[in-house]
């Protein structure tokens, strides 16, 4: 009882449009900055090089390389500072923290490999020759049973 | 006491306001507060209200303590609690909830905190323990000497040593009431508060307040009867002030 009030309460929280995006994508992050009285948008650009915790407590990181200089920036992801994220493209990692990043210079530091393309029509050849497969399958027996 | 209530501890979680800044809270249970007894100085010699909180079967009480609740036409409950000076006019059989606070109170929280059986001077009383390396050996949690030589030839009354820790009732003050939901009779209420959850606990209206706090100088909102008296007693602070100007 407790815990379906608690989740009430920080379900009330979420944002309502979250966008999808993945350690390794590029991404725009438009933060909300309050200077004096006026609110105006922020964008921070970067690589997300990691994401940790859930529900409420979701942060992400992401890296850039400004004026030479690597900055990191943490954000919650339900933050309503946190105007909105737009990814910018996908990026191709096979880890979880991009931490080896940091140790890049140049180019290599600010990008990581794009996904491409081939990789989704490969999963969707895979995909469609298992559906065809599990079709003759299903069509195998059919005639079996005519023959008996 | 001028406002309190009972309550039961149901969890932490962690909320954001309107400028997008995160706050800790924890969330209490604080209603229905059934009224069951209303004494005044006619009376009883004192003026007190006594709430319940938890509503249970009537059999589960013992059947004086039930004649006592049928009495003021209320409900069998589990726990009973009285508050001195209640600054809400009330009778019995009222009930009374989360809305007697208001966002921005300062209250202090009354539990019993979690028990920790028996532990050891550094769990108990921050003692350092021994050094970890330099030739030291088994003296790493260990408190050390704890008397002199022939004279006193005696342990020190309140010596620190290891014991039972926990479990005893604690007041955490000055806890500001980040929200307030009146519909699930719940209070958010900002840090932590003794006791594991599920655990009740008493939310009363804080004794003292943080110092030079914007709160301090208003005190608290929401009860009519408390707004007036604080109003009078801001009035007479006020007042020799401006003489000695």
């Amino acid at each position: 009882m407790n815990q379906a009030l608690l989740d009430k309460i920080e379900s009330e929280q979420y944002r309502k449009d979250k966008s999808e995006f993945a350690v390794g994508d590029s991404v725009r992050v438009h933060t909300k900055v309050v200077e004096g009285d006026k609110e105006r948008i922020q964008v921070f650009a970067g690589v997300v090089i990691g994401k940790r915790g859930h529900g409420l407590n979701e942060t992400f990181t992401v890296r850039r390389i400004s004026y030479g200089e690597g900055v990191e920036r943490i954000f919650p992801v339900n933050s309503p500072r946190v105007d909105k994220i737009e990814v910018e493209r996908k990026g191709a990692v096979r880890r979880a923290k991009l931490t080896y990043l940091r140790t890049r210079l140049g180019k290599g530091a600010t990008l990581v490999k794009e996904k491409d393309d081939q990789t989704g029509t490969a999963q969707a050849k895979a995909a469609k020759s298992k559906k065809d497969k599990t079709e003759a399958a299903a069509a195998a027996p059919a005639p079996a049973a005519e023959t008996k | 006491m001028p406002l309190g209530l009972l309550g039961k501890k149901l969890g932490h979680t962690r909320v954001y306001d309107s400028k997008g800044i995160m706050t800790p809270v924890t969330v209490v249970q604080v209603g229905p507060n059934r009224v069951i007894q209303v004494k005044t100085q006619e009376s009883d010699g004192y003026n007190a209200v006594q709430l319940g909180f938890d509503d249970q079967k009537e059999q589960r009480l013992t059947k004086p303590l039930l004649g006592h609740i049928k009495k003021h036409n209320s409900v069998a409950v589990k726990r009973i609690k009285e508050f001195r000076d209640f600054s809400l006019t009330v009778k019995p059989g009222d009930v009374v909830g989360a809305s007697v606070f208001a966002v921005g109170d300062f209250i202090d929280a009354i539990g019993v905190t979690k028990g920790r059986g028996f532990e050891g001077v550094m769990a108990r009383h921050d003692f350092r323990g021994g050094d970890a390396s330099h030739g030291c050996k088994g003296w790493k949690r260990r408190g050390g000497a704890i008397g002199q030589r022939l004279f006193p030839g005696t342990v020190m009354r309140g010596m620190k040593m290891p014991g039972h820790l926990g479990q005893v009732q604690r007041t955490t003050q000055n806890l500001e009431i980040v929200q307030v939901r009146d519909e699930d009779n719940v209070l958010l209420i900002k840090g932590a508060i003794p006791g594991s959850e599920m655990d009740y606990v008493i939310i009363r209206e804080s004794k003292k307040l943080p110092k030079g706090s914007e709160v301090a100088k208003r005190r608290f909102t929401p009860p009519v009867a408390a707004k007036s008296k604080t109003a009078a007693a801001a009035a007479k602070a006020a007042a020799p002030k401006d003489k000695k100007k």
